[in-house]
């Protein structure tokens, strides 16, 4: 933050990452990201979900280690093997789930890891004092040092969590979506912040879905797809919206989507009727209607409410207002076991520890909603289980197609097949699928949507909720846009494009 | 879908998908070797049976005359029937991802209430059924409580059942006011104590609980629950499990077992006492530990559990025969439960691993 920095400055870039891969068992998720970020700039970057934002922030604290690539820091090539590595050269990483400790105080969690002591004793008045400088500096004096955390608001949570970052030396600061958990009030305080870091030389990687900020705050943006850097150094002031959600959207990966019937579904018997469901504090008056055989989407980014708009539904959160019925039968708020018992299923957004008991045979996961089908005065008739379970992983495809192997040796495509399979057996009228294809390989993914696709023509309605824009305009016949918490757009999904869904829900205003 | 639907079939296209079908066989080939041998239950119980069988030995050599005749086993076998019945119902908490610390006081409970009622109430005309049903029925009441604690408190497993410990002693206490009460029902203890075939009731009452805890946990529904409840809660709940009532009737069939143990105590001893069932919790989960019950559920057997308790009590006999003390017993007892953690854990790294 001195004099260093802005000879680095001058001669370029701070940082400066080429060709990072990283690669996970089954999928590439950076394949070629190029970025440099110079001293003293905000510098945003730009994606999807999925694009690969996450993991670059995480090769940059060195949570990864890349495959191949190189980084340059400060015009030396570096390696960063930990993340102490990492913020010794002074990168720090601000997250979205803040890693602060409820219980401890402003300044013990601010020196958390490095505490300020003398001879094993910790200097409390000593670590206050600094701690009191280092908000002055983030122009909060007003926090105290010796409050606990878990009693200050979310955006002082974040000032914590930046002091914690400025208590190194640090240089570059990422931020991952810092709005996300702000009021309009504070997103402008955490700018003036934000200005005055630059100011005093510190890069600061900007992440955030709300353009408008970008505009506001950015010096250049980088915009991520697919893993791959398709543009670099875009003025965060010049560049059209349209241009930036066109680079945000060209395609690379095409998938293959099983086509939607010739007359649309949107009249046949009305399976699931969601009136007005509300789960206080996160989404609102959301009105849902699937008729048999067809496949609704819900579009919107992570922290829309998607995810708990399914689980509502399903009663496995209690609504706090609104009605669910399933073929003119209203289910009881907050029962999964009566939700089941009326024809729905959910294949979970976190399939392995939502979905699947890992530990035991894929037969018993399969039967596991079914079991009294098996069963006579209680006892199972598990050769009957492994039989019909077999017929399910065959038809399905699942492979190894050995029913009596553990769940959790399978891939993950394999795995979600074998949710599916759940529901399958049951008979199912309601399906609801939680991102289904995350973490599935390109193959499997299609046999996935074809699966979809498959059940809703034998009746079933099914609701989909992806990140991925182009699988819910893919393989819906209707998409509701969601966002923060609210329905804001509802068409077939022929009349949507993924530019306007994108449109649709980054338009936001803030709060 | 209904049996008679044809299940939707997905046909593969592509040369992607049999290629990736490839190499994901391969892995998977690989992966499979070599935990054949775990796998098996012959195997996967060997440790225990080597371990019971090496413990025999030393007894043999020790002090063969007096170890190694029918008397002695039955002996062992009759010591380790008490125990060995609120084991199993402990194995049926733990695999449900719970633990119960409360079993002994609820056997001390239910011996002393049970002898109360029937020595006190109805005095000669008693039938000893009123005694049994007594302690059943205290047995399933303190499950009650501490399973609706748990699932509809909630109140963690290890909190609930302590103060359920605490205050069932206490009330053990209270009822038996300190003093040991001796039964004198007619027919109770000339039951109980006696033999049938030539091996004793509670020899064989201990048998028919492992038989029907073997068949509950391994082919029924309620058994299938228990292991899905305990492996993953949240994934249970989601498929339609109604985890909460499960929970419930797991301590209520722990809390059964305790009423079983305590009737089974009341008559070795021909007496009911608060002081019953001292630390049977810590034996207990010892046993089922040892036997290959995981600690955080979702997996569990009951043959281990017996082998377990049969390791504990014959472990036991032996020292004993040998005239060493109490305190030398358990000193052997924590060595023992920490070597087969240890030794579980290995194995069970390795089957992960492979």
């Amino acid at each position: 933050m001195t004099s260093t920095d802005n000879s680095s400055a001058e001669s370029g870039a701070l940082l400066q990452m080429s060709g990072i891969v990283k690669e996970f068992p089954g999928v590439r998720a950076l394949g070629g990201v190029d970025l440099d970020v110079r001293a003293g700039e905000v510098h945003c970057l730009l994606g999807q979900n999925g694009a690969g934002k996450s993991t670059l922030i995480k090769v940059l604290s060195a949570s990864y280690q890349p495959d191949e690539g190189t980084i340059v820091w400060d015009g030396k090539e570096t390696a960063l093997p930990t993340p102490d590595a990492a913020m010794q050269l002074g990168i720090s990483t601000i997250y979205q789930e803040l890693d602060l400790v409820p219980e401890l105080n402003v300044t013990e969690n601010v020196f958390l890891g490095h505490e300020v002591s003398r001879g094993g004793f910790s200097q409390r008045s000593h670590a206050n004092r600094l701690v009191r400088d280092l908000l002055e500096r983030l122009g909060h004096p007003e926090i105290s040092p010796t409050r606990s955390v878990g009693r200050l608001s979310p955006a002082a949570q974040q000032i914590v969590s930046m002091a914690r970052a400025l208590s190194h030396d640090t240089r570059l600061l990422i931020l991952d979506e810092p709005s996300a958990v702000l009021d309009q009030g504070e997103v402008q305080n955490l700018f003036r912040v934000i200005r005055g870091l630059t100011a005093e030389g510190v890069a600061i990687v900007y992440i955030s879905h709300r353009l408008e900020e970008i505009r506001e705050i950015g010096d250049r943006i980088t915009v991520l797809k697919d893993g791959v850097t398709v543009a670099t150094g875009l003025p965060a002031d010049e560049t059209p919206t349209s241009r930036l959600i066109q680079l945000m959207t060209g395609r690379s990966i095409e998938y293959v989507f099983p086509p939607r019937p010739e007359t649309p579904r949107d009249h046949g018997d009305v399976v699931l009727e969601v009136r007005d469901l509300a789960l206080a504090g996160v989404f609102s008056g959301v009105d849902l209607t699937v008729h048999a055989g067809e496949v609704v989407g819900l579009a919107g980014l992570v922290g829309a409410g998607r995810s708990e708009i399914l689980e509502t539904v399903y009663g496995a959160r209690r609504a706090s207002q609104g009605t669910v019925t399933v073929a003119g039968r209203t289910l009881r708020k907050g029962s999964v076991t009566r939700a089941v018992a009326a024809g729905m299923g959910l294949a979970p957004e976190e399939r392995k520890s939502q979905g699947l008991l890992l530990d035991q045979a894929v037969y018993r996961n399969i039967t596991v909603s079914s079991m009294n089908r098996f069963a006579r005065a209680g006892f199972l008739n598990s050769k009957a289980e492994r039989q019909r379970a077999g017929e399910l992983t065959r038809s399905l495809d699942v492979r190894p197609p050995d029913v009596d192997r553990a769940a959790a040796t399978l891939s993950g495509g394999n795995q979600q097949k074998i949710v599916l399979a759940r529901w399958l057996m049951r008979d199912c009228k309601v399906l609801l699928l939680d991102e289904p294809t995350r973490g599935v390989d390109v193959g499997a993914r299609s046999e996935i949507y074809k699966l979809v696709r498959a059940l809703a023509d034998a009746g079933v309605a099914v609701v989909v909720v992806s990140s991925e824009v182009e699988e819910v305009l893919g393989l819906a016949d209707r998409v509701l846009v969601v966002r923060e918490g609210v329905v804001v757009h509802e068409a077939p999904a022929t009349e949507l494009d993924e530019s306007r869904v994108l449109d649709l829900v980054m338009e936001g205003k803030v709060a | 879908m209904t049996d008679s639907n044809q299940p939707v079939s997905v046909s593969k296209d592509a040369d992607v998908t049999a290629d990736t079908a490839r190499v994901e066989r391969a892995a998977e080939e690989t992966a499979s070797t070599g935990g054949g041998l775990l796998r098996g239950s012959l195997g996967r119980n060997l440790g225990l049976i080597v371990a019971l069988a090496l413990i025999c030995v030393a007894g043999v050599i020790t002090e063969g005359d007096q170890f190694a005749n029918v008397d002695n086993m039955l002996t062992v076998l009759r010591l380790a029937s008490v125990i060995g019945v609120v084991s199993i119902g402990m194995t049926f908490v733990i695999t449900g991802g719970g633990i119960d610390l409360s079993v002994g006081a609820i056997v001390a409970l239910a011996s002393v209430w049970a002898t109360t009622v029937a020595t006190q109430t109805m005095a000669e005309d008693t039938h000893w059924i009123l005694l049994v049903g007594t302690a059943l029925a205290v047995g399933i009441g303190c499950g009650l409580v501490n399973g609706l604690l748990i699932a509809y408190g909630p109140v963690v497993p290890f909190i609930a059942t302590l103060a359920m410990l605490a205050a069932a002693r206490g009330l053990a206490e209270i009822i038996a006011n300190k003093r040991t009460q001796i039964v004198t029902v007619p027919g109770f203890t000339d039951f109980f104590r006696g033999d049938l075939l030539g091996i004793p009731v509670l020899v064989w009452i201990f048998a028919v609980v492992s038989a029907v805890g073997w068949v509950v946990f391994n082919r029924t529904t309620f058994g299938r629950r228990t292991f899905a409840v305990g492996g993953n809660p949240e994934a249970a709940r989601l498929a339609g499990i109604n985890v909460n009532r499960h929970t419930v009737m797991l301590y209520v069939v722990v809390g059964l077992c305790c009423g079983i143990a305590a009737v089974m105590i009341t008559a070795r001893t021909t007496t009911g006492s608060s002081t019953h069932g001292t630390l049977y919790e810590l034996d207990a989960i010892a046993a089922v530990v040892i036997g290959g019950t995981l600690l955080t559920g979702g997996r569990g057997t009951i043959v281990g559990t017996v082998f377990g308790v049969l390791i504990f009590t014959t472990l036991s006999n032996v020292f004993t025969q040998n005239n060493l003390s109490q305190s030398a017993q358990s000193v052997a007892k924590g060595v023992i439960i920490v070597l087969a953690v240890l030794l579980q854990q290995r194995l069970a790294r390795r089957a992960n691993t492979t």
